[in-house]
């Protein structure tokens, strides 16, 4: 009897109102989803424009934020409709692989190395490249804290090794570890920050996460200049989506010049200048 | 440690002034975490009975693959769970990845195992003569059963609350299943984890306490509904 009550009880409280919602909100019917890249989550900007979509075209959005790499797969997979990522390289292939429609840039800004003010290893004023090899030829001099999680800005950091020479980032990555100064974190950019934060340690971030989340306060940017720093967000409709027309939309709403504005002012009042720089339209930056 | 004392505070604050979304993402932990118990001991409980009543060879095996499982990942069920459901999956005409449907369903296969082995081993705490009473007396073995079950519901409501305890707590599942869509999917835990991504530590620890006090909540509720029997 008791446990009867019980479960009347508690099926009465919670279960009438969940089966009630639940048949409204069980399935993805009537909801566009996108998957983006932490970066755009984590400062907020999602958060900002999601409203703005939903009243203009009448439309309960989905974000769904999570690493570049998982975004892809999730699109993919048909689990959603449309992704705003930051790779290329793997963009490129998704949409080789006839995964998505079309690469539209809407943004851009740039990734930075960021490390302890005492910049212990003296990287500033080196590019990129040249820090990087500075890093691995000292073993010792500074600690880097890698995401290790194929983000897009994993991806950038494997494209800067490439470009300073390691053409194998395994067999690159698998000495600097041996050697102890090389962390594979596997983690998202605002862990990473608070880890390189921890070990006074350098890191490669995006400047939009660097600078509006709290993790890694006691970081400085040290590298900020250097083409390959150049970070691009694109918007891409994948294939599979059931919902073309209105991951259309999406694409339609980025690049709109109301929009653009919004996201070339973005963060600022707080931050005190720009996260992102808007660029639809325009030819694919480059430097 | 300054942080703690924030934290604390904070989630007076969030508490007392009925902060809109916390109640939102509170009351929808809740929600998902409840219909995941119920589900989860509708299916447990006569399966948990029926081992308890029959003996029958594998019996000792078969208890032992259930409490190894009691240790499953919470990530691994959610990553079983997505690609049955995914647009690619066997699952995926249902469209119910990154909903709440399929956060219920991740957590209540999630403590399926703890459920039915909480019930073989509080029906195993009753009296054998019961057993035998109720079946000379003419039941039959659902009756039987069910009898037991009654004589068994303080450990029964434990294995409830320990149940609803898991799934309210982990975070695995609810983040790959749900896709901590704000508003939507984004409960107690994922909100945390959010949270805590981005280095402000009071607010997740603020949640954590959120979370507290609701699991102080139920387990009041089935203390006192047992007691009322």
């Amino acid at each position: 009897m008791a446990v009867l009550l019980l479960a009347a009880l508690v099926i009465g409280s919670m279960g009438c109102s969940s089966t009630e919602d639940f048949t409204k909100l069980a399935s993805s019917e009537g909801r566009l989803r996108v998957a983006t890249t932490t970066s755009l989550y984590d400062t907020g900007l999602w958060t900002y424009l999601e409203p703005k979509f939903e009243k203009e075209y009448d439309i309960e959005l989905d974000v769904i934020s999570a690493g570049s790499g998982a975004a892809l797969t999730y699109g993919r997979n048909g689990d959603v409709d449309v992704l705003t990522v930051h790779s290329r390289s793997d963009e490129l292939k998704f949409i080789s692989d006839n995964y998505g429609v079309g690469r539209v840039w809407f943004a851009y800004n740039y990734f930075l190395i960021v490390g302890p003010e005492s910049d212990p290893a003296g990287l500033k004023g080196l590019t990129p490249e040249a820090a990087f090899k500075k890093l691995y030829e000292n073993p010792g001099i500074g600690k880097f804290v890698s995401r290790g999680d194929n983000s897009g800005t994993h991806s950038k950091e494997k494209a800067i090794w490439k470009s300073a020479g390691y053409s194998d980032y395994n067999a690159m990555k698998a000495v600097a570890i041996a050697d102890g100064w090389y962390i594979d974190a596997g983690k998202g950019m605002g862990d990473t920050l608070t880890m390189a934060n921890e070990k006074q340690a350098y890191t490669l971030a995006d400047e939009g996460t660097f600078l509006a989340v709290k993790s890694g306060k006691d970081l400085v940017p040290i590298i900020d200049t250097g083409s390959i720093l150049l970070n691009v967000y694109s918007v891409i409709v994948c294939t599979k989506s059931t919902k073309q027309t209105e991951a259309q939309w999406m694409v339609d709403f980025l690049t709109s010049d109301e929009i653009q504005e919004i996201i070339g002012n973005y963060g600022k009042s707080t931050y005190g200048k720009s996260l992102f720089i808007p660029c639809a339209g325009e030819a694919e930056p480059t430097s | 440690l300054a942080v703690i004392w924030e934290a604390l505070k904070e989630a007076i604050h969030l508490i007392v002034s009925l902060d809109p979304t916390v109640m939102d993402i509170t009351w929808r932990s809740l929600r998902v975490s409840g219909a995941s118990t119920i589900l989860a001991a509708l299916v447990c409980i006569p399966i948990g009975g029926l081992i308890s009543f029959r003996s029958f060879p594998g019996k000792r095996f078969l208890l032992n693959m259930i409490q190894t499982l009691y240790s499953v990942p919470t990530v691994c069920v959610g990553l079983f769970v997505y690609l049955m459901i995914s647009r690619s999956g066997p699952l995926g005409g249902l469209g119910w990845v990154f909903t709440p449907t399929a956060m219920v369903l991740g957590q209540a296969l999630l403590i399926t195992p703890i459920m039915i082995g909480m019930t073989v081993s509080a029906l195993s705490g009753v009296d054998k003569t019961i057993k035998d009473t109720t079946l000379s007396l003419g039941a039959s073995e659902a009756q039987a059963i069910w009898a037991i079950i009654k004589e068994a519901r303080f450990a029964m409501g434990t294995g409830l609350i320990l149940g609803f305890g898991r799934a309210i707590s982990e975070v695995g599942t609810a983040m790959i299943l749900g896709g901590n869509i704000a508003g939507y999917t984004r409960v107690l835990t994922t909100a945390i984890a959010l949270e805590a991504t981005k280095g402000d530590f009071a607010i997740p620890l603020a949640l954590g306490i959120v979370l507290l006090c609701v699991a102080l909540v139920i387990a009041v509720t089935v203390n006192v509904v047992q007691q009322r029997r």
